[in-house]
């Protein structure tokens, strides 16, 4: 259970960061018409591709005692990163990054252009226009986004066995649990985990496809009408 | 006028250069002053209207020259200044209208009021509403009203805010003649008092004659000609734009001579034994070009007829009689085929019929060279 809400915890905060730090970033990439925008592409997409172990392996020399990211916190914290609970939010922000930044451009870029002429026209700022016509416009994509990096977060193995090790409530997640489990030849305390992370993730995911197709029809919006 | 002075007059001064990068051998090179009243920017497609609106509004930024209403600067490339569109304070009515679609009718009328107070904010919406008959649609969407209440709600939105120019990109194609005509003279009344310069683009004829009101001509990027419609629309200078000015008969020729002296040349039609005098163009004997005619300029005669001023008379026949409304189309063979437009009673009185033999009575003036 511990296990179970550990995921849960890092996965809520991973989500929220990834929100905040991602908007804007995905707003720059759907927006920009910069000529190097490729390249910022490829770095957002490459834990799509990266093995979690290599990834793992980068975020945990950078956090090591000796690396740059561990140095600072190190000095401005007291104490290390790696293998601590904020070192995972970390790895996995990167982690799962690709799966906040590509719902939200997508879904940006599918905004007619016209609209933000339209909305530049009438006197609206960039801010002015994403509060009130790409935001209110991309409900489905945000919902996608957030939900996506949830799961995915939660579902995390490779990158969290890299950098925080196997600490009972600091850093052993479900995922790490049910392996250990395994291991150790517990196969009904290892399928009562997996099962429970079975449902909730198709109870997720079914909030959220539900949530999208009552979207498409316009019947709930959590922009109120000013 | 009640002597009432709700705006200055601040005429708009346009003066833009801009290449586009997908397409090298399109430029925009325009000079313009465009008054407070209507003006109307006519063109075939593609001859750049959109993009200079667009330029105007401060959508797409020229490459150099200035634009101004009245004293204040919105772009000058000497002075690097290019004031954005969210400052400049210009109503801009898209093609596609772009309304949000997410937002009521009131919604998307109030989008551009965001600082007055609530109860002005609500006072000026419904005003505008009123003004363009669209107050009952307020709590509707877009998608839920037709397509000439979301052109009046869109023009309702940009006026809303008071715009210093008004930019109409094709705003009512798709409306029949009577709908289109209630709503310009909604508009028309809203700018007898406010006398903002409004630039309408239209690319087809009936709009040009149906507002009459000032034209600036745009072909290939560049004014080929402003003024009046009857004087601006009655000479073409390429094919594009005859063809867009509704120049029925557009024929290919060759050069046979020229006479300096006379003003005039003599042009041998497509590849026929057809000969007609033309004012003469920048063209030598040999030179292959367009000759442009309406179809209302040409004349028919059931006996060769003599005794006239007009220098070119054909003899041919008719192979088709059609009438449309209240014009006859005609069309003769006479070594090319011409597109003859006369009176259902000329038709009647001259007794046309398919087959029969009549002669075509061309001014040289009716007849206009065009370039490719």
């Amino acid at each position: 259970m511990e296990a179970l809400l550990l995921s849960i915890r890092l996965a809520v905060c991973v989500s929220a960061i990834l929100f905040v730090v991602g908007l804007p970033l995905a707003y720059w990439l759907a927006y920009s018409r910069w000529r190097g925008k490729f390249l910022i592409e490829s770095v957002v997409a490459l834990p799509l591709v990266l093995p979690p172990t290599v990834l793992g392996f980068y975020v945990l020399v950078a956090m090591g005692s000796r690396g740059p990211l561990g140095k600072l916190w190190q000095a401005a914290f007291g104490h290390g990163l790696a293998f601590t609970f904020t070192g995972l939010v970390i790895a996995s922000v990167l982690y799962s990054l690709p799966f906040t930044v590509q719902p939200l451009v997508a879904s940006f870029e599918s905004i007619d252009g016209k609209l933000l002429d339209a909305s530049a026209v009438l006197g609206a700022g960039r801010l002015r226009a994403l509060y009130r016509v790409i935001l209110p416009m991309s409900i489905p994509g945000v919902v996608t986004a957030l939900v996506l990096t949830f799961a995915h977060t939660l579902g995390e193995f490779g990158v969290v066995l890299m950098v925080g090790g196997n600490l009972a409530g600091a850093t052993r997640t479900v995922s790490i649990e049910i392996y250990d489990r395994v291991q150790s030849l517990q196969y009904a305390e290892a399928n009562r985990m997996a099962l429970v992370l079975l449902a909730f993730s198709f109870v997720v995911l079914s909030i959220v496809y539900g949530v999208n197709r009552r979207i498409g029809r316009r019947v709930w919006s959590p922009w109120p009408a000013k | 006028m009640a002597g009432k002075i709700s705006a200055p007059l601040a005429a708009l001064h346009v003066r833009v250069e801009r290449r586009n990068a997908g397409n090298p051998s399109f430029q925009l090179d325009v000079s313009a002053e465009v008054l407070p009243g209507f003006t109307i920017l006519f063109g075939p497609s593609g001859a750049g209207k959109s993009t200079l609106l667009d330029c105007v509004a401060g959508l797409l930024r020229p490459d150099a020259g200035q634009i101004k209403i009245g004293e204040d600067t919105l772009f000058d490339s000497q002075i690097h200044v290019n004031v954005p569109p969210q400052r400049r304070r210009m109503g801009y009515v898209f093609q596609s209208l772009a309304l949000f679609p997410h937002m009521t009718v009131k919604e998307n009328v109030g989008f551009g009021l965001p600082n007055l107070p609530e109860s002005e904010r609500l006072s000026r919406i419904n005003e505008i509403l009123r003004a363009f008959r669209v107050e009952n649609l307020s709590g509707r969407r877009p998608e839920e009203i037709s397509g000439g209440e979301k052109q009046r709600v869109a023009l309702a939105r940009s006026l809303v805010t008071l715009p210093r120019v008004l930019l109409l990109d094709e705003p009512l194609t798709g409306l029949d003649a009577e709908l289109k005509s209630f709503i310009v003279a909604d508009l028309r009344a809203w700018n007898a008092e406010q006398k903002i310069p409004i630039v309408y683009v239209t690319h087809t004829r009936e709009e040009v004659e149906a507002l009459g009101e000032r034209v600036i001509v745009l072909d290939r990027g560049r004014v080929v000609s402003q003024g009046y419609p009857h004087a601006v629309l009655g000479a073409p200078r390429s094919r594009k734009l005859a063809q867009a000015l509704g120049f029925e008969n557009l024929f290919g020729g060759t050069v046979l001579d020229l006479s300096q002296v006379d003003g005039v040349m003599r042009v041998r039609l497509e590849e026929s034994t057809t000969e007609i005098e033309v004012p003469l163009g920048y063209a030598a004997p040999g030179d292959p070009v367009k000759i442009a005619i309406r179809a209302g300029d040409i004349l028919l005669a059931s006996h060769r007829p003599d005794g006239l001023s007009a220098r070119n008379v054909l003899e041919g026949n008719i192979v088709a009689l059609e009438q449309r409304g209240t014009t006859v189309i005609a069309l003769v063979e006479a070594g090319v085929t011409f597109t003859v437009h006369v009176t259902p009673s000329a038709a009647r009185s001259l007794g046309l019929t398919a087959g029969k033999p009549v002669w075509i009575v061309l001014k040289t003036h009716s007849c206009h060279s065009v370039s490719e």
